[in-house]
């Protein structure tokens, strides 16, 4: 959609004025003229313009770097240009000074002023769409939003929001699909850091060495292929918060790393001798059992203690039957415009059949089970013949001629090589296939050393 | 009936006169009708050595025939408006009447030879971005359509002498509508 910007030219010579207004007309836009410093505060008051011409030199006690400043009152965030006939350089640097976006001399090229308001509102476009973004991102991961009615997840929520401005670490623990990372967004959006950076980093999709050189960063030259520095995603969340995802699946030795980054809030890059001081908070998440990966002495118990300063732990879908039919309906609606698909409800049976299934991959596993319903639903009800492919797996399952002896280790090793094979090695797809996200596919792959 | 006005200062050449009629006629229909638009000297600005835009349309709103439903003048001076060091036309934007200036799509503005067939599909485009104007077009993104800004000749030369497909269909919507 073309947005109709609105400009306001403000100049006591009316036909100096008027000129330049009917110029920018020709240019598309919607121009407003005030023939004083007052009568266009006045103007700015009513609303605010994408950018304001402002004549230097106006009669009335009240001249263009006075307008300026009350504009700019007005609207900290105005773009003033600054017109004059009489440019001198003390003139140019106070107006500058004074928060002018730029300082032109009258009669000025046309190429400039043309060159100068493209700039502009291409700034402008790029402001405004970062904004809508923002608030759709806001929206999609806000604390009152999560569909539950579930009173541990209303419990959870609850407290989210309570703790969202602290500063103190916080530990996610969950099922595979359970919303680990939502939860963690819909902390950082809830708290004082909600306008600066979220990063997210799977700790399990990358090698212990790789994975040292994406936190931390690298200088040039501290390894091969390390053609220019690097910053590391600690420093790329500074002032925001950083999501360690699959923390349980870190190295002893970026164990050590981290706990200082916790204790310190200072770290070096891979390969650099210079402190890096960052103002991070740290969310990280696991389905593993960290306390038993402790016991097992598998992971320190200092930095579990240092992570474990706030525990959350998200029930598994099957603890949180009630939410399904929510959920199910919060997934229709949205994938229904996502989708392009005029399907609008669920029907009794197939919520009945939602209702008996176990979901190992929890939400996001019914979220891929309502999307897949919905590609091939020719109706705008979804059907339980629409989640015949529930029934079918299912079917599919009892009916497997289990080989003495396997494992629950063997079966999960070849559900996932051959998974990986029908897929020809799509790992996202494979995932998704799975019912279980990438970074635990990733780590899973690890585990069994299964080739891609 | 109302007519498409074609309007020329002293010193415009027939055959200049005659690119401008065929332009217009040609995109816009007609009829059309021819007009003298005599001295512009009143617009003369001794200091800037130019002729202001401004007055010259003001003058043309003045003279302009009741049977006129747009007027286009052309002519030879090189035209200004106070913010600006030139324009290569004005026109009110959907108003009654418009002016191009000859001067600065000559070659012999830039030093070079002259070369008239430049020149002539220099205003060909002109004619038919200031025409644009006065039937309601704003300044169009696509860098070939006759509606985009132009703001030296290079970006004239750049266009072809033809509007868009969006503007095309604008302007037969709006020129339907005005003629009565």
């Amino acid at each position: 959609m073309k947005i109709h910007w609105q400009i306001l030219v403000v100049d006591d010579e009316e036909v100096m004025c008027e000129s330049l207004a009917a110029w920018l007309r020709e240019d598309g836009y919607v121009v407003d003229t005030a023939a004083s410093g007052r009568a266009a505060v006045e103007k700015a008051q009513e609303r605010d313009y994408a950018i304001y011409f402002v004549d230097l030199k106006m009669p009335g006690g009240m001249d263009g770097i006075e307008t300026m400043m009350q504009i700019r009152r007005l609207h900290p965030e105005a773009s003033i240009i600054i017109i004059t006939a009489y440019a001198t350089v003390d003139t140019a640097i106070t107006a500058m000074k004074e928060g002018a976006q730029e300082y032109i001399v009258k009669p000025c090229n046309p190429e400039e002023i043309s060159l100068l308001v493209n700039r502009i509102i291409k700034v402008k476009n790029l402001q405004r769409e970062n904004t809508i973004l923002r608030k759709k991102l806001t929206r999609q991961y806000c604390v009152h939003d999560v569909v539950s009615k579930n009173p541990r997840m209303q419990e959870i929520m609850t407290l989210c929001g309570e703790i969202a401005s602290l500063r103190s670490t916080v530990l996610i623990q969950g099922e595979s699909g359970t919303g680990k990372e939502l939860v963690a967004r819909a902390i950082h959006n809830a708290g004082d850091r909600a306008a600066k950076p979220f990063v997210a980093v799977s700790c399990a999709a990358l090698a212990e060495t790789l994975l040292e050189s994406e936190l931390f960063g690298h200088e040039k030259g501290s390894f091969t292929g390390a053609n220019s520095q690097k910053r590391g995603k600690f420093e790329m969340a500074d002032t925001g918060t950083i999501f360690l995802d699959e923390i349980g699946d870190i190295s002893p030795k970026l164990q050590v790393d981290l706990l200082r980054v916790l204790q310190d809030r200072a770290f070096y890059r891979v390969g650099g001798g210079e402190e890096v001081k960052v103002d991070v908070r740290v969310v990280a998440a696991t389905h593993v059992n960290l306390q038993q990966a402790v016991a097992e002495g598998r992971f320190r118990d200092d930095l579990y203690y240092r992570l474990n300063v706030i525990e959350i732990r998200i029930p598994p879908l099957r603890a949180r039957r009630e939410d399904i039919p929510l959920l199910a309906e919060h997934f229709v609606e949205r994938l229904s415009h996502e989708l392009g698909k005029n399907v609008s409800e669920i029907s009794e049976g197939a919520l009945r059949l939602l209702l008996d299934h176990n979901w190992p991959g929890n939400v996001r596993e019914l979220e891929n089970a309502v999307e897949r319903a919905m590609v091939t639903c020719r109706g705008k009800v979804l059907t339980e013949l629409d989640f015949g492919f529930l029934v079918e797996s299912g079917g599919q399952a009892a009916a497997w001629p289990v080989p003495a002896g396997m494992t629950m280790q063997d079966m999960e090793r070849v559900l996932i090589t051959t998974t990986i094979q029908r897929t020809k090695g799509n790992i996202k797809e494979a995932a998704s296939v799975l019912g279980i996200d990438r970074s635990t596919l990733y780590e899973k792959i690890k585990k069994y050393e299964i080739p891609r | 009936m109302k007519y498409l006005y074609v309007a020329a200062t002293d010193g415009v050449g027939h055959e200049v006169r005659a690119a401008v009629a065929a332009r217009i006629e040609a995109t816009f229909g007609g009829p059309l009708r021819g007009m003298e638009a005599g001295s512009v000297e009143f617009a003369y600005d001794a200091e800037r050595k130019q002729y202001g835009s401004i007055p010259l349309l003001d003058s043309l709103l003045k003279r302009c025939p009741v049977d006129a439903f747009k007027l286009l003048a052309v002519t030879d001076r090189d035209l200004y408006i106070p913010v600006l060091t030139f324009v290569f036309g004005q026109a009110q934007l959907g108003g009654l009447v418009g002016v191009v200036s000859l001067a600065r799509l000559r070659q012999e503005f830039y030093g070079l030879p002259p070369d008239e067939e430049v020149f002539l599909v220099r205003l060909r485009k002109e004619v038919l971005h200031e025409t644009g104007h006065l039937f309601g077009l704003v300044h169009c993104a696509e860098r070939t359509c006759a509606m985009s800004l132009a703001t030296t000749v290079r970006q004239i030369d750049m266009k072809e002498d033809s509007f868009c497909a969006a503007c095309q269909a604008r302007v037969r919507r709006l020129a339907e509508g005005r003629r009565g």
